[in-house]
């Protein structure tokens, strides 16, 4: 498995989705050794170190009984590459290195090597320089990527090759290449989502080479598949959908915010990009603001819109009823969910959308662009087209003016994301390998 | 013995217009969407299926005998956009061999909420039916086939002499819709029951071609019918009128089973085709059945749960009929029409929640893409509903500023 971030390096869906799909196959018995790109120097904010070691602690392979995995390696090599890195923040991110001393030292403590097998927590094995790490542009971080995950593959027994998105694509061809061993590439985003149609020419090469070099295609939906099939000229027959899941909680209702207050709270939380559709979050909210004045609208996220938002915030005058809470983790993605009445995902174009179903899980009822993987799955949800914003503010208002709205949203929303497993996910790609085996 | 009672339901509701809480035009209807189902379905169904029937009833001198209820919606569209349907009405209506049933004007629920509106509403259809085909329904269905004993109560104290309901297991128990029946304590009042299986058998298995009856032929079915000779008297074939040509196109057949039914049908020296208060008036009751909760023909549940059963439409509902009193005080026939337009029944079954997820026929039937569009809507349609009752009244308090339209 050639994929992206464990938690806690978690910046997005991609990272859950891997994380997700890994729990469930390991519990099918499938022996999976994932070879993890160390994307924490971007990540080595406050707290990255610290984190960073819990994260090791949990991850250590075969592990004894409080682990979660059973079947699983983890082998984390020394690429920095940071899932939805582009060329430009890479060098952006290389410039930050370069000052930043105090995150270098932070890398040097990741204890985790490439060399050793069962990557021990103790700091032995080979330590990482940070700043040799950034040497070249991100195109050359994928090709060692590729080159180290090769190096890994020829000592280890396995039968197919599963590559995340397109960083991991040439270290997929590369690997599948010398062992001869099938390749299956997992489609979570593409060029045109990330970009619109303003697509990076060598990331869709990347793209394309992948998708053709592969024996088998996963898309995470139909929305997806067809653009795979319609932009990238892959035979449909090669092309299967297996839809992303979401890790329930016992069932247990989480109590309501205890605060009294006299707001509503309608939450954006994703990456500030335009993929995600902040401006229109907005304006949607401009308008709801025309109706009914004590909606608080927080954005959870970062990215690299955030400041044309902050603007666009101040040009539309509604800077008293924002909130932004910078990019949120962990708990405090828990915690932000409980406050909210009504969790928006406007995005342009979403592949997926694990956001919602984490919403849904929290009990929040949820309003979806229509332009969105998620929305083939969800009917217990409000949709929109992201564009439509009267029609977003209209359906804002009415969740939160209108109870019995949001009772039904919660109970059927609820009722129908516990139907979405990982393990139905899992088995799905287990089908696809078994497909490819035999 | 066996009689064959045909009741055809023909309905259609005022379809709303997508209406955003930032709409403020006192505007609630599709009136292009109207217009096009209804051009659509008389020509599929009304048209052709009312024509057959009048040519089966001429070519069968008077043996072959049916009843309908239109509702007022349905009416007042005929007249709007397709008066060439209510023409073959008023023909079959001369035949004589066709009976007209009551029931609320506005295929309303408002029997569930307002015992006066129910009561205005059934008066204003009896009129309607008066007016259009010089007969007065003796005979009360309410919507949706919604029945308990309290609505055989009140439409016996207002001078019905039968009402329609669903044969439901669970009403008859061991007991069979082909016997007359009379509700508790109420002897001279009778009750119909649907007999659901052969009515199902033409309404929705018809075309079923995994189905093993499949292909069903009158001859067929006109045996099935004679088999309740020995067993009762009445064979109750209750269904949507929109069953032909419209739910089962005409590339199914049936209109070809339509047309040879009455032949097959009669070839049984003892069968015969009777209106609803004919075999009311014929038959004896076989005894008393109890309904003390509400039923009805919808669903498998046959009971209220396609307009009741979320939290969205028992608030909708309620939201709806809480304005009776101020609509009715504030004296505008323009306001109080569109109120009434609004009770109709289809509104709240568009918010239906139960198998949504499955795409069924809920979703067949539905304009909005989900449930809670319906909803949306119809709460921003009320919204604005409130505010015409408010400048209504204060219009009312000062005359002098009541002269133009409100705003």
């Amino acid at each position: 498995m050639l994929g992206w971030e464990f938690p806690p390096f978690i910046s997005g869906g991609l990272g859950t989705a891997c994380f997700g799909l890994t729990k469930a196959l390991d519990e099918l018995g499938i022996e999976v050794t994932f070879v993890l790109p160390t994307a924490l120097p971007l990540s080595a904010g406050a707290g990255g170190g610290r984190v960073s070691v819990r994260g090791a602690d949990k991850l250590r392979v075969r592990g004894a009984a409080p682990e979660p995995f059973h079947h699983l390696q983890i082998r984390q090599v020394s690429a920095v590459l940071q899932a939805y890195g582009t060329p430009q923040t890479f060098q952006k991110e290389k410039a930050t290195q370069a000052k930043g001393a105090a995150a270098a030292k932070a890398a040097q403590a990741l204890p985790w090597s490439v060399t050793a097998r069962g990557v021990p927590a103790g700091g032995g094995g080979m330590v990482m320089g940070a700043a040799g790490q950034y040497e070249g542009d991100l195109m050359e971080q994928v090709r060692r990527y590729a080159r180290l995950a090769t190096e890994i593959a020829v000592q280890e027994p396995f039968d197919v090759v599963h590559a995340h998105d397109w960083m991991t694509y040439p270290a997929g061809l590369s690997v599948s290449g010398v062992t001869g061993k099938p390749l299956v590439v997992h489609v979570h985003s593409t060029e045109f989502d990330r970009s619109g149609d303003n697509v990076n020419q060598q990331v869709y090469d990347i793209e394309r080479a992948g998708m053709h070099g592969a024996d088998k295609i996963i898309c995470v939906s139909n929305f997806t598949r067809n653009i795979v099939i319609n932009r990238y000229g892959v035979s449909p027959a090669k092309a299967t959908v297996v839809y992303n899941a979401v890790e329930t909680s016992n069932g247990e209702a989480e109590a309501a915010s205890p605060l009294k207050r006299n707001e509503k709270i309608v939450l954006f939380l994703g990456r500030i990009t335009m993929q995600k559709g902040p401006e229109y979050f907005l304006a949607a909210a401009k308008k709801a603001l025309e109706k009914m004045p004590n909606i608080r609208f927080v954005m959870a996220g970062s990215g690299d819109m955030i400041r044309r938002t902050i603007e666009m915030v101040a040009q539309l005058g509604i800077g008293q009823n924002v909130t932004f809470t910078g990019f949120l983790r962990g708990a405090d993605v828990d915690r932000v969910f409980q406050m909210a009445d009504l969790y928006v995902m406007p995005s342009v174009s979403e592949p997926f959308g694990i956001a919602p179903l984490e919403a849904l899980s929290h009990n929040v009822p949820v309003i979806i662009s229509k332009q969105s993987g998620v929305s083939e799955i969800l009917t217990h949800v409000l949709k929109v087209d992201f564009w439509d914003i009267n029609e977003m503010a209209n359906k804002i208002l009415a969740v939160l003016r209108h109870p019995p709205l949001q009772r039904v949203l919660r109970e059927q929303g609820t009722g129908e994301i516990r139907k979405l497993s990982w393990k139905d996910s899992a088995s799905r790609c287990k089908q696809v390998y078994e497909s490819l085996v035999v | 013995m066996a009689s064959v009672v045909f009741y055809f339901q023909v309905h259609q509701p005022y379809r709303l217009r997508r209406y955003s809480i930032f709409d403020t035009e006192p505007t609630y209807f599709d009136d292009y969407k109207n217009e096009q189902i209804c051009h659509k379905v008389s020509e599929k169904c009304y048209l052709p299926a009312t024509q057959a029937i009048l040519d089966m009833v001429r070519r069968h001198e008077g043996r072959f005998r049916v009843s309908y209820s239109l509702t007022g919606t349905v009416i007042e569209q005929f007249k709007r956009y397709n008066p060439e349907v209510l023409k073959v009405f008023e023909a079959l209506a001369k035949t004589g061999c066709v009976e007209f049933i009551s029931e609320t004007y506005y295929h309303s629920l408002s029997f569930l909420y307002s015992r006066n509106e129910f009561i205005e509403q059934t008066n204003m259809h009896c009129r309607l039916i008066e007016d259009l085909f010089g007969q007065t329904p003796r005979v009360f269905r309410n919507t949706e086939l919604t029945y308990n004993n309290d609505v055989a109560q009140v439409v016996h104290d207002m001078g019905f002499t039968a009402v329609l309901a669903e044969g439901a297991d669970y009403v008859l128990g061991y007991r069979s819709p082909t016997y007359v029946y009379n509700p508790p304590n109420r002897p001279d009042l009778r009750l119909l029951l649907k007999n659901y299986r052969l009515s199902d058998d033409v309404a929705f298995r018809f075309s079923n071609r995994g189905w093993k009856e499949w292909p069903l032929k009158a001859e067929k079915f006109a045996g099935w019918i004679n088999q309740i000779n020995g067993n009762g008297y009445v064979c109750n074939l209750f269904m949507d009128y929109e069953t032909f040509g419209e739910h089962q196109w005409a590339d199914t057949g049936i209109f070809d089973f339509l047309r040879a039914l009455p032949g097959e049908v009669l070839k049984y020296r003892d069968n015969d085709f009777l209106t609803v208060s004919e075999a009311a008036d014929r038959y004896p009751a076989a005894g008393e059945i109890d309904v003390p909760h509400m039923t009805s023909w919808a669903d498998t549940e046959r009971d209220l749960s396609a307009w009741l059963g979320n939290a969205m439409q028992a608030n909708a509902l309620h939201e709806i009929f809480r304005l009776e009193d101020d609509i009715k005080a504030a004296g505008d026939p323009v306001l109080l029409a569109d109120w009434r337009k609004l009770q109709t029944s289809d509104h709240f079954y568009y918010m239906c929640t139960k198998y949504f997820s499955d795409g069924d026929v809920h979703k067949y039937f539905n304009p909005y893409e989900s449930p809670y569009d319906g909803y949306i809507n119809f709460m921003n349609i009320i919204d604005n509903l409130r505010h015409r009752i408010a400048d209504s009244v204060e219009s009312a308090e000062s005359p002098r500023l009541g002269m133009g339209k409100s705003p």
